[in-house]
């Protein structure tokens, strides 16, 4: 699974989209890991823009749990952002708005990653 | 066809303090502003219908013990946690000094399944038989540890109930006194097995102290088969999913998420959470029920399935 990624000074943003599940986790997973080793790291955030993420089922959700993870491991952050309703309210029915920091938009995530990202990403 | 739960929390026994009992006093208080009562039975009314679960109830304290009464003469119980002490009570009652006959199901002999048996009553009674059934080989060596000196003051060979272990074998059904068990291996340390249960059409699933790991889709099959449409599953819910995949990985442990999750695959009717922490509070546990109903509802593409939190005391008829 192909996930599209923009890049913004220090940060990276990740569209994750359709329904993530068991069936094409592990694809995704495998993806998603290559971009967090590549960019959140040593400071840099990774950004999953969820806006046109439909469902998450728990296997899906257990993906961004595994790349927080890493992105810690290697001193970077995940943030999530444009989560639909639905998807906001899994993330709160399973505690994951608890562990990860959600933000409304894209751009605000990106203005939390840094100063010069979303001066990056309002010029794009 | 009828569960009784006894036990319901996990590892440990917890008990309501003064506090908990005091705040669900000052709730009942602030809930009934302005309202008066003429009687016991109006306070009572208005307890039982307009306040919420959290302020009138408790999940409990007792570790697993849930008994299936079958309408016989026998008793069919899963673990022997501190829920043991209570259910034994029952049974005394209920046999009015006749010996009974006990078949227990233990899914592992982990302390917190297996601490009520010092305190069974029945176990003391000459006459009674006990049939312990169980997958694991160190479970009699479980037992009479648990009673050895220091650590009990009545020895496991004192007691006098007739006191029989039986192995079982993984995946293989079983006939037991008219009852179809079925046991099935569980993630955890040191290992526990479920138990499917069957008769007259009805079908009840004993699932505790079992990890999910989310990634296995044959995992994750295998236990949808093992849950195929039964009438009531009783689930390892100890933890939120956010706790159960990230501090609490590999604790042995699963979620009311994916509780939901095996039940929709399985086809199951009603789940029933399980097990739970014991640094919960009720309104922790309260919280955790609501959220798993509400993702039941997001999730739904087929038949609805009941959600309910077992709490000591709480009996159900599949």
């Amino acid at each position: 699974m192909a996930i599209p990624a923009r890049n913004f000074a220090n940060a990276v943003v990740l569209g994750v989209a359709g329904r993530l599940d068991q069936d094409n986790c592990d694809a995704f997973r495998a993806d998603l890991m290559v971009h967090v080793e590549r960019h959140a790291r040593e400071g840099g955030v990774a950004i999953l823009d969820l806006g046109g993420l439909e469902y998450v089922s728990s296997a899906g959700l257990r993906c961004f749990m595994l790349a927080s993870r890493q992105a810690k491991a290697q001193n970077g952050r995940i943030f999530v952002a444009a989560l639909q309703p639905m998807v906001a309210e899994i993330f709160e029915i399973s505690h994951f708005n608890l562990v990860f920091q959600v933000f409304p938009t894209v751009r605000e995530a990106i203005a939390a990653a840094s100063s010069e990202a979303v001066v990056a990403f309002d010029q794009a | 066809m009828r569960i009784r739960f006894w036990g319901t929390r996990g590892s440990i026994p917890v008990a309501l303090t003064s506090f908990d009992i005091r705040d669900k006093l000052a709730r009942a208080l602030v809930e009934a502003s302005g309202r008066t009562f003429a009687s016991y039975e109006e306070a009572h009314a208005f307890a039982s219908t307009e306040l919420d679960f959290s302020i009138t109830h408790t999940f409990g304290g007792h570790t697993p013990c849930v008994e299936l009464d079958l309408g016989g003469d026998e008793y069919f119980v899963c673990d022997l946690g501190s829920g043991a002490r209570p259910f034994g009570v029952h049974v005394l009652a209920r046999q009015a000094r006749r010996p009974a006959v006990v078949n227990v199901f233990m899914s592992h002999v982990h302390w917190d399944h297996i601490m009520g048996f010092p305190f069974f009553g029945p176990a003391y009674v000459p006459g009674t038989k006990i049939r312990i059934h169980s997958c694991h080989d160190v479970c009699e060596q479980a037992f009479r540890l648990q009673q050895a000196a220091p650590c009990f003051p009545v020895d496991f060979s004192q007691l006098a109930a007739s006191i029989e272990f039986v192995r079982l074998v993984p995946d293989q059904p079983n006939e037991i006194s008219g009852l179809t068990v079925t046991p099935h291996l569980q993630l955890h340390s040191g290992d526990s097995y479920g138990f499917r249960f069957e008769k007259d059409g009805k079908r009840v699933v004993y699932s505790t102290d079992s990890e999910h790991k989310l990634e296995n889709r044959a995992e994750a099959e295998s236990f949808a088969a093992f849950f195929r449409d039964a009438d009531v599953v009783i689930f390892d819910a100890m933890y939120a999913l956010a706790d159960a995949i990230s501090v609490k990985a590999d604790w042995g442990h699963s979620s009311n998420i994916v509780g939901v999750e095996l039940c929709q695959m399985a086809g199951a009717r009603h789940l029933v959470l399980f097990h739970h922490e014991p640094a919960n509070d009720d309104a922790t546990l309260d919280g955790l029920l609501k959220e798993a109903r509400r993702f039941e509802e997001l999730t739904r593409s087929g038949n609805p399935l009941k959600v309910s939190a077992a709490y000591d005391g709480l009996e159900i008829e599949p």
